[in-house]
Parts: structure tokens; C-alpha cells; sequence
């Protein structure tokens, strides 16, 4: 009785409270319904000056694209990368958390993050999961011991080489690469490269559309190009569908003023530093 | 039969110029027997903020309650209102903390940002996927028709009371073809110095 006075501060990590009611739901007929996936056509692969990462745009739900313009590219460190393919939401959630760890690792060890540690985190963290975070990620990035581009399994297996491609336009993209990639290749080739490996997804795979972006990983910088192009441009509507106004019948109206409060703006000036 | 159809509902919020609209119908029923016609699916979070809750409706009352426990709790320790984006994490992150057992819920927020003005709208999944477009979101059982009905009368720059008349038919046109939503409908206009809210007149069945 006493836990109802007290209050119940949410406490980080997964909570299982709804397991027993969602089981005993979809055993009478209600099954549980589909999250948003990113179809996906992800790559990645290295070139003369470092990693190149390319990901097309579209998320989808069940048959619906829930989304047109979805960032599949995340950022996991200033020299790492990772495209991710799989459930979204673990995507998004499993890549937030990675980049944390590794800004802490990065700060306790004092040296800039090595992928091999990124791969190493991420598929220690998949495998304790058991493949039921369905995160499929192309993780890419350059370190001291030079470029690197891994794929990660959503079971937590991972494959260390110099071209990969995940998702489900992986065939597609594949057999871009394949074709078409060689050791030391130029910026530009590997630019045209992988536009060609994510076109070839977006055009041939269902669940894959909208655009490409890319990112490019060098010793110097990380640049992330979104879009690097706009494959599929939006048709240009014909006609106004606006209504006049005061068509839509209503039963009541009620407003709310808002009362703003006077904005106070203060200039901080330049603070030289104290060092006593 | 999906669970998020057990209770039926939908929910969709619009982009305008300097303003932002969140609408949703206002049936609740068990499968096919109505019970009310004045539920209340989108909820008051901060006077520029609305979020809408529709799938189930035991899931949109808890959701809503254990979402207000953490937002007070946020203004009270930060003293400030809380941004809009912030506030989509929020909500992400609590559905997600269900990710294997998850509440039947997919949330729209629509709000101004308490600085800037500037115009938020995002959309998740129901185990927190944010989706933040620059044009509208949608979520319920009439989804798909919604998709089509915004795809095809939304344009940019819409005034508050253009804004209004596009949302507001969106929304009648695309739950009179679903069977499980409808029954009236409710519209909140959100702008920098007030809040308009219009109950529709629709048909009832």
C-alpha cells in the first residue's frame, strides 16, 4: 500500500511492466503492431583519403512511407560514422547511447576513439540483446591505425572489409560495388561510386526511395553532404485545393489569450579568463 | 485486428505560417460500439505545446499522466517552459524504455518554440522513432487516408485561419472514410499570442 504514496522516479534502462497485459492482448487476438522500419539501402566503403558512408532517405511503416526525408546517417564520434538499417526507433536509440559511451571513453582514455572500439561496444551491446534490437548498422570512420568500415549484425556478428553494403536494397548495392570498386580511388570517383550503389537501391528496392546522402570521413574532417542528390524530386501540384474562408462549419470556438511576459535581453560581454 | 484499432481515433497537426494546428476526432468506442463522442485525445502541455495521443485508449490516458509527472518535474527543476524538441525526446525517450513491452500509443506534438516562435511539429512510432517533417504529421486508425488528404491540400505559409479550414477538412473528409473514427472533431490553432479551439461539426456515424 505504501508504494502508492510513493513516487516511482523513472530509473533509465529497459522497464518490462507491460510484457504480462501486451502477451495476454495479442493471445486474444490483438497482435502488437508494426513499428517504423528504415528499408533501407545503406554502404559504405574506403578510398584513397579515408571512408566514404552513403544511405538513401525513406522510413517506412508496414507499406507506408512514414517518412520522406529520414537522417540514416549518424553521428558516433568527430572520425566516426555509422549508416544504420533496421527498426528506427533502435537505430536512433542504439546510436544516441554508442556516441555517448564513446565521448566518455574519449575523455577517460584521452585519444581520439578508434572504430575497432566503436564495432566492439556496439556488438557486445547487440549480443546481449539477442538480435531483438533490430539494428543492422554500417559503421565507417578513421583512426590512427588508418580507415576502417565495418557491418554489424542485428545478432551482434560483425564483418571487418573494405566495401560493405546492408539493408534491404543490399543487393542492389552490392552489385554496384562489386562492379565497380577498386583499392585508392579518388574522392570523386568514390563519390559517383556510391551514388550509383544507393541509386541502385532506391530504384530497385521498394522499401528504399527518396534521396541520397552521403558522408565522407578524412583525417582532417567529417563531411556530411544531405542530400548529395535529389533523386526523386516531389511532382509539382496542379491546381490550389485552398478552401474559402469560414466554409468549415463549427459548433463552438473558444481563445486563449496568451499573455507574453516582456523578454529581457542581456549582452554578455567577452569574460577574460580567471587565473588565480 | 490491430490493437491500435481496438479503441479507433486519429490525430494530425499541420504546419502554418508562425502558427501550428493539431486536430483529432472525438470517438471512443470498444471495436465497433461507440460509447462517447467528447473524448479528449489531445492534451495541453504547455500553453504553446499540445501533444495528441491516438491508438489506445487506456494507453493515451497513462501515457498522457506519466508524461506530465516527468514535465513537471522538468519545469520545476529548469524553471523555464520546455522546448518543443525537447519535449519529443521526452516522449521518445519513455516510449522507448517500453521497447519490449510498448504502449499502444503513436504520439503527434505540435508547438512553438518558447523563444524563437518558430513552428514544431513531430510524429513517432509507438516505441519512439521521432519523425519531425516540415510539413504535417498523421497518426491513427484513418492514417493512410489522411496521408492522402494532406498530401493533397497542404501547401506552405498557410495563415492561421487558411490553416484552420485546410486542417479541419483534412481531417473530416479522410475519418468519414473510416469506420472506427469520427463522430466530431476538435482543432486547436496554436499561435504566438493565443490559442484557438474549434469543435466541427461533422457527420455522426
Amino acid at each position: 500500500m505504501a508504494s502508492t504514496k510513493v513516487v516511482n522516479l523513472p530509473n533509465g534502462g529497459f522497464s518490462f511492466e507491460n510484457c504480462q497485459r501486451n502477451n495476454f492482448m495479442s493471445n486474444q487476438g490483438f497482435p502488437a503492431p508494426k513499428a517504423v522500419k528504415t528499408g533501407t539501402t545503406i554502404a559504405g566503403f574506403i578510398f584513397k583519403d579515408g571512408v566514404i558512408l552513403g544511405a538513401d532517405t525513406r522510413a517506412t511503416e508496414g507499406n507506408i512511407v512514414a517518412d520522406k526525408n529520414c537522417f540514416k546517417l549518424h553521428y558516433m564520434a568527430p572520425n566516426i560514422y555509422c549508416a544504420g538499417a533496421g527498426t528506427a526507433a533502435d537505430l536512433e536509440m542504439t546510436t544516441l547511447q554508442m556516441s555517448s559511451q564513446l565521448e566518455l571513453h574519449r575523455l577517460n582514455t584521452g585519444r581520439q576513439v578508434k572504430v575497432a572500439t566503436a564495432n566492439r561496444l556496439l556488438k557486445q551491446m547487440l549480443f546481449r540483446y539477442q538480435g531483438h534490437i533490430g539494428a543492422a548498422l554500417v559503421l565507417g570512420g578513421i583512426d590512427s591505425s588508418g580507415p576502417h568500415v565495418c557491418c554489424i549484425y542485428p545478432h551482434g556478428s560483425t564483418d571487418t572489409l573494405p566495401f560493405v553494403a546492408m539493408g534491404s536494397g543490399s543487393l542492389a548495392a552490392m552489385a554496384f560495388l562489386e562492379s565497380g570498386w577498386k583499392p585508392n580511388m579518388e574522392l570523386s570517383e568514390a563519390k559517383v561510386l556510391m551514388r550509383n550503389a544507393i541509386c541502385g537501391g532506391i530504384f530497385n528496392d521498394l522499401m528504399s526511395g527518396s534521396h541520397v546522402d552521403l558522408c565522407v570521413i578524412t583525417r582532417e574532417k567529417a563531411e556530411m553532404i544531405r542530400p548529395f542528390e535529389v533523386a526523386n524530386v516531389k511532382g509539382e501540384r496542379q491546381g490550389s485545393y485552398r478552401y474559402p474562408r469560414g466554409c468549415t462549419a463549427t459548433l463552438s470556438t473558444r481563445v486563449i489569450p496568451i499573455e507574453i511576459e516582456s523578454t529581457v535581453v542581456r549582452p554578455v560581454g567577452e569574460e577574460s579568463m580567471d587565473t588565480a | 485486428m490491430s490493437i491500435l484499432s481496438y479503441n479507433g481515433g486519429c490525430v494530425l497537426a499541420m504546419k502554418g505560417k508562425g502558427c501550428v494546428a493539431i486536430a483529432s476526432d472525438r470517438r471512443f468506442g470498444v471495436q465497433t460500439s461507440t460509447l462517447a463522442m467528447d473524448f479528449q485525445r489531445i492534451f495541453e502541455m504547455g500553453p504553446h505545446l499540445y501533444i495528441g495521443l491516438p491508438g489506445l485508449a487506456t494507453d493515451t490516458l497513462t501515457v498522457h499522466e506519466r508524461l506530465r509527472f516527468r514535465l513537471n518535474l522538468y519545469e520545476l527543476r529548469e524553471s523555464r517552459k520546455i522546448k518543443p524538441q525537447t519535449f519529443s525526446a521526452m516522449v521518445s525517450n519513455l516510449l522507448y524504455e517500453r521497447r519490449f513491452g510498448p504502449y499502444f500509443v503513436e504520439p503527434v506534438i505540435a508547438g512553438l518554440d518558447p523563444v524563437t516562435w518558430e513552428p514544431f511539429i513531430s510524429a513517432m512510432d509507438l516505441i519512439g522513432c521521432p519523425n519531425m517533417p516540415e510539413d504535417f504529421v498523421v497518426a491513427g486508425t484513418c492514417a493512410e487516408q489522411l496521408f492522402g488528404m494532406c498530401e493533397a491540400l497542404w501547401e506552405p505559409n498557410l495563415e492561421p485561419d487558411d490553416l484552420f479550414e485546410t486542417i479541419s477538412q483534412a481531417l473530416m473528409n479522410a475519418f468519414d472514410r473510416d469506420a472506427i473514427s469520427g463522430w466530431g472533431g476538435v482543432v486547436h490553432i496554436i499561435e504566438k499570442d493565443k490559442v484557438t479551439t474549434r469543435t466541427l461539426k461533422t457527420r455522426m456515424d
